[in-house]
């Protein structure tokens, strides 16, 4: 085992210093719990275990061309950020709890929050969350919180995935759950200003949507504004190189999935949720907040501030169990968004509209397909009705070496012929060329 | 140091962004943009990569420092793993891949992975069966106390009390109280064991199950942990494994031999797997036979020709806590570390790490006070009263430490103990780290004699000195707005 530095040699040393033997230092824990030794195979070396594991990822095939979104996306990472976390000052570090030792993580979380809230125009971040659902699941416990009421209302073109791990969250309480369904593809008004009564505590929508339709949520948050409802957004990052914020709408808690911010897709996670709010409301913000302050020589440093909200110190009263968060993909993010800056960011997600434009004129003119939502407006994602199954039109591409698309027969009743296409700026002209020869030959 | 923001120079790129082969869209209404430019900063790509190294070099991490943070278990993370969770068979693959018709064979490798880390760790549990969705430690307790929920549920039990000791961690009561449960605190014994007479007292049929860390945060293992579990059993509760501090047995005890029903692990801790400043972690949960239905959608199976699949046909689960399978890169590193260490390996892991612990316990003993000096496992925990009579606290040896070039132990934690310094050395170290450890320590018992002052002005060597973290709080400013 090359982990562990001492020779038999110092362990017998260490051993006859302090009286002990190798069994007497287990000898606090009687026979009878010990399992006497397990069932593993033995160790192999750092050379056995790279080929073993490269034969592995050998089975995993990335080299489909991808237009697989649904909240998770395959955007360009530039090498600075990779480079930059694999500076083992900051992975192989842990939580700040030490500011002195720490200011690297800290300032560095600081920046983070600086970003997603100039990014969101929101007034206030925490230093991450698991995750864009998880994220969703907090800024609902921290509605009921604020507005004392327990009743929620989302709509269906909210992310389905994060919808679902809501349901689970959500069984054990007592919180009126209810979904209102999508009018055309977008945030269904007149449902959702029927659901609102005295009990709502908030709306969540999400924009883009999972369609990837582009709202505007103002005259919601003005309507629920007015009743004493809480807007929660969750929303795609890089989309707010361009689009309106959830802040200029009037949002009251905003989340989202950070993976689009230079973290790779990697199966599933590590992943990214952020969620940011008013200032009004931060001691009701769930996670690690990092806040500015000086030493005694007036010096600006950082610390892990308002803590008396988190479980170490108030137990069973916490805003949230949540203890460690994302913080290495939270710096991946915060180098990304450094270097790619004001205009950078702003042409990526300006390339990825008129890359997925380009698709949607190039794919919509095949004879037979069709917009599912013909009125609304797309960001990088669009909704494409087949004359036939989407599932096997899917499966079929994978042999041409497309991932085409998502189905939605999974998710939505009566949808099963539509297709769910992503574009990033990755994606050529010549593979969403031939993504529409494929699909027109197939159908 | 300045900030990004601060070096920021109008006009200055970081990245050049790839050029357009489409025509620009117009598709983008103004009605829908947003008025004015997100306020990123401009920087150079030197100018960021600057930025960040500067920054790197005011941490310290395992890499750079012995870090003895106790219940944290900061062990040495190999770099193969880091590596190989870059391999772009991995770090590339598209999570929704699976969910296609036929895209399951495309991804039988990461399956794999998942598949066989379960396997790995139900004998290293002794569970039936492990979900890998939960993202972290304190994930992963949730999870366990909704698939507790979902049994007692199931049962037609109306229970609504969680037990768990004094010395727990913060995020068991936070985690069985997010999931509608009240939580009771039984008290420690004079041991620093958590009371079996009060246990008793406080068990009925209202309690759902009870949450242990064992050894406990005290790195005390608690030889009556099977009786403990026998009594929640009596009246049909519970018993959920806190992993926190599995590192001080590993291959030796299993948490399912024990008597427990419910286990998460910290892959961050006892699997090596870095803790990158705070997360991300992943906290796998393992169960026995008669909660595996409860297990969160979905899980891996493997298939009579050898295939694997995923199986989303669980009517009783508990459902859908994590948008896909967990923290894949993490499980991955962890995955990784366990087939390098092998049976032997993670015995030899647990045998160093206590007898690292005991090491410097005996050795600190003459120095610092100890309630609970007794043989100790991964950790040991002083108390500064002596030292604070002569107004040196728990923080300011913290900060003398940082001065001698170590990271702190943790402060002030277990709550039960006065002054607490926790202390976990790891199996990674060696006698010569832990010499010059003790040799520091030592030095600073002597300081807290001789000229306290000192270690109250400490640190010194850092690029900042003690913040001021009312000032913080009062004036909260935690974010630049522009």
């Amino acid at each position: 085992m090359p982990f562990i530095a001492n020779t038999d040699e110092q362990r017998a040393a260490m051993l006859a210093e302090i009286g002990l033997t190798t069994e007497g230092l287990f000898a606090d824990v009687p026979a009878a719990l010990r399992c006497g030794g397990l069932n593993l195979p033995e160790g192999i070396s750092e050379q056995e275990v790279r080929d073993k594991l490269a034969g592995i990822a050998a089975k995993n095939y990335t080299h489909l061309t991808g237009f697989l979104g649904g909240g998770f996306y395959d955007h360009f990472i530039p090498s600075a950020v990779y480079a930059t976390l694999s500076r083992s000052e900051f992975y192989t570090a842990y939580t700040p709890y030490q500011p002195e030792t720490s200011q690297g993580t800290l300032q560095a979380i600081y920046e983070f929050q600086s970003l997603i809230c100039r990014l969101t125009e929101m007034e206030a971040s925490n230093a991450s969350m698991y995750d864009g659902g998880t994220a969703l699941y907090e800024a609902i416990m921290m509605a009921l919180r604020i507005t004392q009421r327990n009743k929620i209302i989302i709509d269906d073109s909210v992310n389905p995935i994060y919808r679902v791990m809501i349901h689970s969250y959500t069984r054990n309480l007592k919180i009126d759950l209810t979904e209102t369904n999508n009018h055309e593809g977008l945030a269904n008004r007149d449902a959702i200003l029927k659901a609102m009564d005295k009990n709502t505590a908030a709306v969540i929508l999400q924009n883009p949507n999972f369609f990837g339709c582009i709202d505007d949520f103002t005259d919601i948050a003005e309507a629920a504004h007015a009743k004493g409802v809480l807007l929660i957004v969750s929303c795609y990052p890089i989309s707010l190189g361009v689009l309106k914020t959830p802040g200029a709408m009037g949002a009251d808690i905003v989340t989202g999935e950070g993976q689009s911010l230079g973290l790779p897709m990697s199966f599933g996670g590590p992943y990214l949720g952020f969620m940011a709010t008013l200032k009004k409301h931060v001691r009701n913000l769930p996670g690690r907040i990092v806040g500015e302050t000086t030493d005694a020589n007036g010096k600006r440093g950082f610390v892990l501030t308002l803590q008396t909200r988190e479980q170490h110190i108030r137990r069973d009263k916490a805003t949230s169990n949540i203890c460690s968060n994302e913080a290495l993909c939270a710096l991946a993010a915060t180098v990304y968004l450094t270097l790619l800056g004001k205009e950078g960011l702003k042409e990526t997600a300006q390339l990825c509209a008129d890359k997925a434009s380009y698709a949607y004129q190039r794919l919509t003119a095949i004879p037979g397909v069709t917009p599912r939502f013909r009125d609304n407006w797309v960001f990088n994602e669009m909704v494409l009705d087949l004359p036939c199954d989407a599932a096997d039109v899917v499966g079929k591409l994978i042999e041409k070496g497309f991932a085409a698309g998502f189905p939605l027969s999974r998710y939505y009743r009566g949808m099963d012929n539509s297709i769910l296409i992503a574009v990033t700026e990755k994606r050529t002209k010549q593979q969403i060329g031939m993504l529409a020869e494929e699909l027109e030959a197939i159908l | 140091m300045k900030l990004s923001f601060e070096k920021s120079v109008k006009g200055r790129r970081g990245v050049r962004v790839a050029q357009s082969d489409v025509p620009t869209s117009t598709h983008l209404r103004k009605e829908f943009l947003r008025d004015k430019d997100a306020q990123l900063p401009e920087l150079s790509e030197l100018d960021v990569v600057r930025h960040f190294t500067e920054l790197s070099r005011r941490n310290f991490g395992v890499d750079t420092n012995f870090y003895p943070l106790g219940s944290c278990t900061m062990k040495y993370n190999p770099k193969v793993c880091e590596r190989i969770a870059a391999y772009p068979g991995f770090a590339h693959l598209h999570p929704l891949l699976p969910q296609l018709r036929g895209g399951g064979m495309l991804t039988q490798g990461a399956l794999q992975v998942l598949h066989d880390m379960d396997i790995l760790l139900r004998e290293i549990c002794g569970m039936a069966a492990f979900t890998m969705q939960p993202m972290a430690g304190a994930h992963g307790e949730l999870t366990g106390i909704m698939m507790m929920a979902a049994y007692h549920h199931d049962k037609g039990n109306k229970k609504s009390v969680i037990l768990a000791p004094d010395s727990a961690h913060g995020t068991n009561p936070a985690s069985a109280a997010i999931a509608g449960y009240t939580v009771k605190t039984v008290p420690s014994d004079a041991e620093g064991d958590i009371s079996l007479r009060a246990l008793k007292e406080m068990l009925n049929d209202e309690v759902a199950g009870i949450m242990l860390t064992c050894p406990n945060t005290l790195g005390l293992f608690n030889p009556h942990v099977r009786e403990i579990c026998d009594l929640i059993h009596s009246v049909d509760g519970l018993a959920y494994y806190d992993g926190a501090n599995l590192n001080a047995i590993v291959g030796k005890v299993r948490p399912g031999d024990l008597g427990f029903d419910i286990v998460h692990l910290n892959l961050h801790k006892t699997f090596a797997t870095p803790h990158g400043g705070g997360g991300p972690g992943a906290g796998p949960v393992g169960v026995v036979k008669k909660l595996v239905d409860y297990l969160p959608v979905s899980t891996v199976v493997k298939r009579e020709d050898g295939t694997f699949a995923l199986d989303y046909n669980k009517p009783k689960s508990i459902g859908y806590i994590a948008p896909f399978y967990g923290n894949f890169g993490i499980i991955l590193r962890a995955y990784v570390y366990i087939l390098m260490a092998g049976r032997e390996g993670l015995e030899r892991v647990a045998e160093n790490a206590v007898l690292n612990a005991n090491y410097i316990k005996e050795k600190l003993k003459p120095w610092y006070d100890i309630e609970h000096g007794q043989l100790c496992k991964h950790e040991c925990v002083f108390s500064a009263t002596r030292q604070a009579k002569n107004g040196v606290h728990a923080l300011d040896i913290a900060k003398g430490l940082i001065d001698a070039g170590y990271h702190p132990p943790t402060m002030y934690f277990p709550l039960i103990v006065k002054e607490a310094l926790m202390i976990e050395p790891t199996e990674c170290e060696s006698k010569e780290t832990l010499d010059a450890f003790i040799a520091a320590m030592i030095a600073i018992a002597e300081k807290a004699r001789t000229n306290p002052e000192e270690l109250k002005a400490a640190p010194k060597t850092t690029p900042i000195g003690r913040l001021d973290e009312t000032k913080a709080a009062r004036e909260m400013n935690i974010a630049k707005l522009s």
